[in-house]
This record gives C-alpha cells, sequence and structure tokens, in this order.
C-alpha cells in the first residue's frame, strides 16, 4: 500500500505543488490548512509521515509537532518542517519540539523527494 | 592531446542525437517520466559541458530550453506536439551554434531568439514565475556541476555514526541514511552491537546500535555530511580519508622475519606456514586479551577488505578504459596493414622459393600475426549502425507529417556493426529507399482504412549479420508492387520485349534500371528522376547486392547484402594468359574444370552440365580480349549471384589471397567489369572483378544479340 504523507499549510499554492510532486511519486496525501485542521484530521487517517510549514494560524507548526509527537501512534513517524533561511532559530525550536528535519524554501520537487527518501524509505 | 573544445563537441553531437532519440520516443509517449528524464539530462549535460568549456552561448540557450523541460520534468506542463517541435528546433539550433562554432561562424541568433519566444509562450500562466526560479536553481546546479567535477577520482572514507540513544523520538530511522550512504559509493557497513544492554534493561524505543562504515566514492565529504544533515546535532558522526586515488600506493614496505629466514635459507617455507597456523592473529589475540571488542576488529578487517577491493577495481578500471582517436588516424592504420599484408605475401613467396626452413618458419609466423593484425585494425573501424537509423526516424517523422501519412518506424538490430565507410556510403541509399517507402508505399490513413490496414503505417529497418556480409532490410506494409503495372511500364519504356517470360522477382529488378519510375506525379520527396539505379550503382559501389520482394497490398522488402569491410578481402587469385585477376572469395561457390569434351557437346553455346545442372558461362579471356591460346583444361569458376549460379572461365585458379584493395585511379575508375586492383607478392597487379558487372554486361549484350 502506497505511504500516507499529511501536507499542512496555509498556503494553497505550496500545499498544490507538494501534494502533486507527492502523488507523482506514488504516495498518498492528505491536505491539511493549518496546525489545527491537521491534528484533527491525523487522529482519523494513518499517516506515515508529515511534512508542515512552521508559520501557520490557528496552530503553528511547532505546535502540530509536540502534539503530534505526543500522540502514541505518531511517536516514532518522520515530521519534515518547511522553512525560510532567516529562521535559524526556529529550526532548532523545531528540532527540540520533535522534527525529524527540514526543507528549506523555495524547494524544488526533486529536493522534496529526496528528503522524503532520506526519512521515509 | 586533443582539443578539449573539440572532445565536447564531439560529445555534444552524441548527446544532440540521443536528445532527438528521445523526444521521437517522447512523442509517442508523452507521459513517460523516464524518457522526460532523459530529455533533460542530455540537455543538462549540454548546458553543464557548454559552460565549461566556454561555449557560453550554446550554455545560455540550452539552459532556456531546460528551463521550460524542468517544467515539464515536474509534471507543471504537459508534453504537447508542439512542444516537441519546437524542442526538435532548438535540438537543431543548438547543432547550428555548434556548427558554427566549429567553423568560427555565428549560427542565426534571430532563429534562436524565436524557438525561445515561442516555448515560453507554450508555459502555461501559473507556472510563468516559475523562469526566475529555475534560474536561480540553474546557478545552483551549475555549480554542482563543477562541484563534481573537480572530485572526479574516488577517495575512500570512514566513517562512525553513532547517534544519540534518543534519536527515533525525533522520526528519524538511522537505516534509510546507511540506505543513502550506499548510494553515494562501494560501502561497507558493519553494525557494532557492544552498547546493547541485557534483555531486562533494554528499551526498545531507544537506539543502542552504531555502525562503521568504509566508503569509497567520487562525492566530496560535504556530500557525505548531507546525509547526516538532520541528525548531525543528535549524533557522534567521525569522517576521515583513509585511501585516495592520486595519492601514491606504499611500497609493500620491509620484508617480513619469516620471508629473511626464508631467503636465507634457515628455515623452509613449509616450516614458516605451519608455523604461522599455530599463530593466533593479532585480531583474535586483541579480542581474547580483551584489549577490543570483537565487533571493532571486525569493522577493522571489513575496512582492510574494503581498501583491497577498492585498489584492485581501480588497477583494473584504469586497463579497461577506452580512447578516442581522430578517424584519420585509423584510415591510415588501415593502410598500412594493407601495405603490410602486400609486403607479406611477398615475403611468403619469397621463403617458399628459397626452401630455407628457417625462412619458411618466419615467414608463416609474420603471416599469422599479419592476419591477426588485419582482424583487429578492421575491427577498430566497426561502427555500429544505429545512429544511421536514428537519423532515419527523424525523416520519417518529418516526411510522413508533411505528406499527411501516419508512419511508424521500427527499427531492429542497431547495434549491427559495419565498416565505417560502408555505413557512411549506404546513407544516402537507405535515405533514397526510406523516401519511397513513405512515398511510394505507404498509402494515405484513408487508403489504408478502406483496405482494411490499420491507419498508421509501418517501416521496418533491421540489420543483422550473416558470415561476412550484413543483410539490411527495408520492410514496409504498403500497397506494394504491382508486378502488371511494371511490367507495362517496362514494355513502354523498351526495356523489356513485349513477349518477354519474366518471373516476377525480374519485374521487380526492372524498378533498378535507369529511367524507371512509376510515381504519376512528381513530388518534392522522390520521383524527380532520381531513381534506384542510383540506388543499386550505390550499392553495387559497397559490393553489395540489392533483393525485392513485394506482395500487392501487403508490402514491399527491399533487402540489401554489404561487405562488412572495404578496404581487404579474401579473394580467389586466377590466370587468364599472363594475366591476373582475383574474385572475391565470398561469391565463389566452387572451381570445376572444363575440358574441349564439354565445349563440343554444348554446340557452342556456352552452357557448361554441373552435376546436372546447367550453367552459364562468360569466357573471360574473350571478354577481355586476352590474346594466346587457352590451355586444353580450363577452370570454371562458379559464382553464386542473386540466387543464380553464373561461371567464369579461366585459364588457372592459383588460390585464396588476401586482397589489398587500391583504386584505379581517376583514369580508369569508369572502366566496366574491374572494380579494383592489388598488388601480388611480387610486384604485379591483379585486377579485381566486379562479378555483378560483368554479369550485366553481358545480358544486355545478349539481348542486343537475340533481339
Amino acid at each position: 500500500m502506497a505511504k500516507m504523507i499529511m501536507t499542512a499549510d496555509d498556503s494553497a499554492s505550496i500545499r498544490q505543488m507538494v501534494s502533486f510532486t507527492l502523488k507523482g511519486a506514488g504516495y498518498d496525501v492528505i491536505e491539511a490548512i493549518d496546525g489545527k485542521d491537521a491534528l484533527a484530521k491525523i487522529g482519523g487517517a494513518p499517516v506515515n509521515m508529515l511534512i508542515t510549514d512552521l508559520n501557520m494560524p490557528n496552530l503553528d507548526g511547532i505546535g502540530l509537532i509536540r502534539e503530534v509527537r505526543a500522540l502514541p501512534a505518531y511517536k516514532f513517524i518522520p515530521i519534515i518542517m518547511l522553512t525560510t533561511e532567516s529562521q535559524e532559530t526556529k529550526k532548532q525550536e523545531g528540532k527540540s519540539a520533535g522534527a525529524t528535519g527540514w526543507i528549506v524554501k523555495p524547494f524544488k520537487p526533486e529536493q522534496l523527494l529526496a528528503v522524503i527518501k532520506k526519512v521515509l524509505g | 592531446m586533443m582539443d578539449h573544445r573539440e572532445v565536447f563537441r564531439e560529445e555534444a553531437y552524441e548527446l544532440l542525437a540521443e536528445l532527438e532519440t528521445s523526444l521521437l520516443e517522447l512523442e509517442e509517449a508523452p507521459d513517460n517520466m523516464e524518457i522526460i528524464g532523459r530529455v533533460f539530462r542530455a540537455m543538462h549535460t549540454i548546458k553543464g559541458s557548454g559552460a565549461m568549456f566556454g561555449f557560453d552561448n550554446i550554455a545560455k540557450f540550452t539552459h532556456e530550453v531546460e528551463t521550460i523541460f524542468d517544467l515539464v520534468r515536474n509534471g507543471r506542463m504537459s508534453v504537447t506536439k508542439e512542444l516537441i517541435n519546437q524542442t526538435l528546433a532548438s535540438r537543431d539550433q543548438i547543432k547550428a551554434m555548434l556548427d558554427a562554432s566549429s567553423s568560427g561562424g555565428q549560427a542565426d541568433l534571430q532563429r534562436g531568439e524565436e524557438i525561445i519566444s515561442s516555448l515560453r509562450r507554450l508555459v502555461p500562466g501559473d507556472c510563468a514565475s516559475g523562469g526566475q526560479e529555475a534560474e536561480k536553481q540553474a546557478v545552483i546546479k551549475k555549480e554542482e556541476v563543477t562541484g563534481e567535477a573537480g572530485v572526479d577520482e574516488a577517495v575512500t572514507y570512514r566513517i562512525r555514526f553513532k547517534p544519540e540513544q534518543a534519536i527515533f523520538s525525533h522520526g528519524t530511522n538511522p537505516l534509510l541514511l546507511l540506505n543513502e550512504l550506499r548510494e553515494l559509493g562501494d560501502c561497507s557497513i558493519t553494525a557494532q552491537m557492544d552498547a546493547i544492554p541485557m534483555l531486562q534493561d533494554y528499551n526498545p524505543e531507544l537506539c543502542y546500535a552504531y555502525w562503521d562504515i568504509v566508503l569509497t566514492t567520487k562525492r566530496d565529504m560535504n556530500s557525505i555530511r548531507d546525509v547526516f544533515i538532520f541528525v548531525e546535532d543528535d549524533c557522534e558522526l567521525k569522517i576521515e580519508v583513509i585511501d585516495k586515488d592520486s595519492e601514491p600506493r606504499e611500497e609493500t614496505g620491509v620484508k617480513k622475519l619469516g620471508e629473511i629466514l626464508v631467503e636465507r635459507g634457515d628455515v623452509s617455507q613449509a616450516d614458516i606456514s605451519r608455523m604461522l597456523t599455530l599463530q593466533k592473529k593479532i585480531g583474535e589475540l586483541l579480542v581474547d586479551t580483551g584489549v577490543v571488542n570483537r565487533g571493532r576488529v571486525e569493522a577493522a578487517l571489513m575496512e582492510q577488505q574494503h581498501v583491497r577491493e577498492v585498489r584492485e577495481k581501480r588497477q583494473s578500471s584504469e586497463t579497461a578504459t577506452s580512447i578516442r582517436v581522430p578517424s584519420e588516424r585509423l584510415d591510415s592504420l588501415v593502410n598500412l596493414v594493407g601495405e603490410l599484408v602486400t609486403v607479406q605475401a611477398h615475403l611468403t613467396q619469397t621463403a617458399s622459393g628459397k626452401n630455407d626452413p628457417g625462412l619458411t618458419a618466419i615467414a608463416e609466423e609474420v603471416e599469422r600475426l599479419t592476419e591477426a593484425l588485419r582482424d583487429n585494425t578492421m575491427s577498430l573501424r566497426m561502427l555500429q549502425i544505429g545512429t544511421t537509423f536514428s537519423k532515419f526516424r527523424r525523416l520519417v517523422r518529418d516526411l510522413s507529417s508533411e505528406l499527411g501519412k501516419e508512419i511508424e518506424m521500427i527499427t531492429e538490430g542497431a547495434e549491427t556493426e559495419l565498416d565505417k565507410t560502408v555505413i557512411e556510403k549506404l546513407n544516402d541509399p537507405l535515405v533514397h529507399l526510406i523516401r519511397n517507402c513513405i512515398d511510394h508505399g505507404i498509402e494515405n490513413p484513408e487508403e489504408r482504412e478502406t483496405a482494411g490496414k490499420q491507419r498508421c503505417g509501418t517501416i521496418h529497418l533491421s540489420a543483422v549479420h550473416s558470415g561476412a556480409s550484413v543483410l539490411i532490410n527495408i520492410r514496409d506494409d504498403g500497397k506494394g508492387l504491382d508486378a502488371g503495372a511494371l511490367r507495362q511500364k517496362g514494355i513502354e519504356k523498351g526495356l523489356i520485349s513485349p513477349d518477354q517470360e519474366m518471373t516476377e522477382r525480374e519485374i521487380f529488378s526492372l524498378i533498378l534500371l535507369p529511367g524507371f519510375s512509376t510515381a504519376k506525379k512528381v513530388s518534392n520527396i522522390s520521383g524527380r528522376g532520381v531513381g534506384m539505379d542510383v540506388v543499386k550503382r550505390a550499392i553495387d559501389g559497397l559490393r553489395g547486392t540489392i533483393a525485392i520482394t513485394s506482395q500487392k497490398g501487403i508490402g514491399t522488402t527491399i533487402s540489401l547484402k554489404l561487405p562488412l569491410t572495404l578496404a581487404i578481402i579474401e579473394g580467389l587469385l586466377v590466370t587468364i594468359g599472363d594475366e591476373y585477376f582475383v574474385f572475391p572469395l565470398s561469391s565463389v561457390e566452387e572451381c570445376v574444370e572444363l575440358t574441349q569434351e564439354d565445349v563440343s557437346k554444348a554446340h557452342g553455346r556456352h552452357l557448361a552440365n554441373l552435376r546436372g545442372q546447367i550453367i552459364p558461362y562468360i569466357r573471360l579471356r574473350e571478354q577481355f580480349a586476352v590474346s594466346g591460346r587457352a590451355p586444353f583444361i580450363e577452370q570454371i569458376v562458379i559464382i553464386g549471384l542473386d540466387g543464380q549460379r553464373v561461371g567464369f572461365v579461366v585459364d588457372n585458379v592459383i588460390g585464396e589471397h588476401q586482397t589489398v584493395i587500391k583504386n584505379l585511379g581517376r583514369i580508369y575508375k569508369d572502366i566496366d567489369g574491374i572494380s579494383g586492383a592489388t598488388i601480388l607478392g611480387d610486384g604485379d597487379v591483379a585486377l579485381i572483378l566486379d562479378i555483378p558487372r560483368l554479369v550485366r554486361m553481358k545480358e544486355e549484350e545478349e539481348a542486343l544479340t537475340t533481339s
């Protein structure tokens, strides 16, 4: 069965691009428009990986990572955050919240896939 | 040392050919990501190396096209016919720029601008901003390219990766990182288990293992660090270089004690071996005494093994590389080998006359070596016919769309090897034959449908080895040849007489005659009076043959049979009076005697009875007006030609002869019946017979006298 990846981002275009790339590579994708939406949806479906933006309304990326890691089912799943280069401190914050890695925006689809391969296999 | 730019140009031409093939394939399978990837890679390489060697205009232009294809590759643009057309046009433009750069000229920049702007127009609106982004990425990519080129030697690294125990809680799977390392190069990995606690203390959520890795890669240390980029703060990572290509290999060092003792004769080799088996290996000693644990020793042994393998591989790869050589050098090598073969024949002949066993032995040795040298040299000139085939795909595509026909071309045996000269000279005849297929052979889609065929016609181009020849078949599933119409036409043109009995095969051969064209109207593709006779002449020039088979409504097959090489042939040496002649041995079937008795039985006709079969023969003595009298017993050399057998009467058959073909020169080049000359061992000249031409001449002569 194809692996399920959740992409949480408030920007529709980013979601679309991530989703398109992932589906093209054979993954199943769930889209979430912010942290809260992601948290609500992640309970309903088994997700193998989470890709989240850091700046989102309602619940931001760091908060989402912390919440997800606290769920027993998601204690060990890979979580990738999308950051911009200026957010070096955020990167550290995300790591300590439990993120596996990060992708710096803007990125190419093949970079995204390379990272997924690195953490999800 | 060849010019770098020249190397790039050659490489670029190859890439362009590949690009063309890929694009044509892509047209048939627009969603195939693999092909899109190939197109992209080809352009990317042209761009990358173009920039490196100062072909900035090519790099810039290619970059634009690549940017568009990047969108395609990322699925942001779909492959359309228009896109393929424009990309093919870009490919031609790149080629034009390459051509211009070699002649020092300037390609049509205007055209380049046009292509780019029409390509840009194809980009859908929401990707338009992608250009900027791609521009930026391209710069990064360029750096990557040069970066990689900087480390083009393999380096072996020793890596210890010891993740923090809590690494799983970040969602990291260390095994995936190890897999990623494996992709970088030749990799040996040992897991270290010594930190794993007893079961009662074991927490399955923690990572206790760590790894020793030996990796040989052409990538630099940063690429290795990149693998661990997400975990570098959460692990102990040590990367060291342990072996490099460029480092001089250390000599074996000082001799071991045992070796010295054996050399002095103090102990025997057997003693040493026995003692060595008693002795424990250093690793085992270390483990036993508890200095170091077993895992570490195993990692060290693995490293030793890995380095040894890498070095062995390096040595073997150093010898297995190929080199590029300008073709003139090969040509001159072939010429020299040709001279050598002649000299060797002279030597053999002289030696046999001297009755000196020592000299004979040398002559035989030289003969053996010369033959090996000749075969080797010939094989150097062999090229795969595939490059020519791929050119035709473009031809088929362009012409068929011009004519509004749907034609698919299937090629087979592209890996078949042929002499370079043969391939070059084969190009024009093949183009002509394929044009014929497209223009005359395959019908319009509508006609095909009414005839109950698929709309899309097929041209099947295949090449296959057959002994010392190569068979090339061009088969179409078009309307086929109409034997009746051809015959009618032949009569109209006065090529045959109305009451002449002809087999179908003979009728088909009519189209090979000069001035025979069946096209009802002249198109700009074929039927311009340059008919199949040109093809026939070209193939004859290559000492090849043409056979045509066809079924009305089903299709036509044209088979070309060509010799593998042009420069040296195996010949059969014969004499007529004092003159020497050579038959190409490949067409000789057998030699039989022709006695006066046979001649008198045939009542003046030139027919011989060979085991019940009647075979017509040609008296070469008469043909070439050799003076003197024929011997009482003559020889007939039986030749197989287009499925028929023809005899040639000569005085004496001397035997096999390695024939180095020399051109007759400008003055004699139009002589009928002679295709070249060769120099014999004693310096005499022997003429090489052009058998098909001789037979045809005789047939024409007969036709004149009988009609």
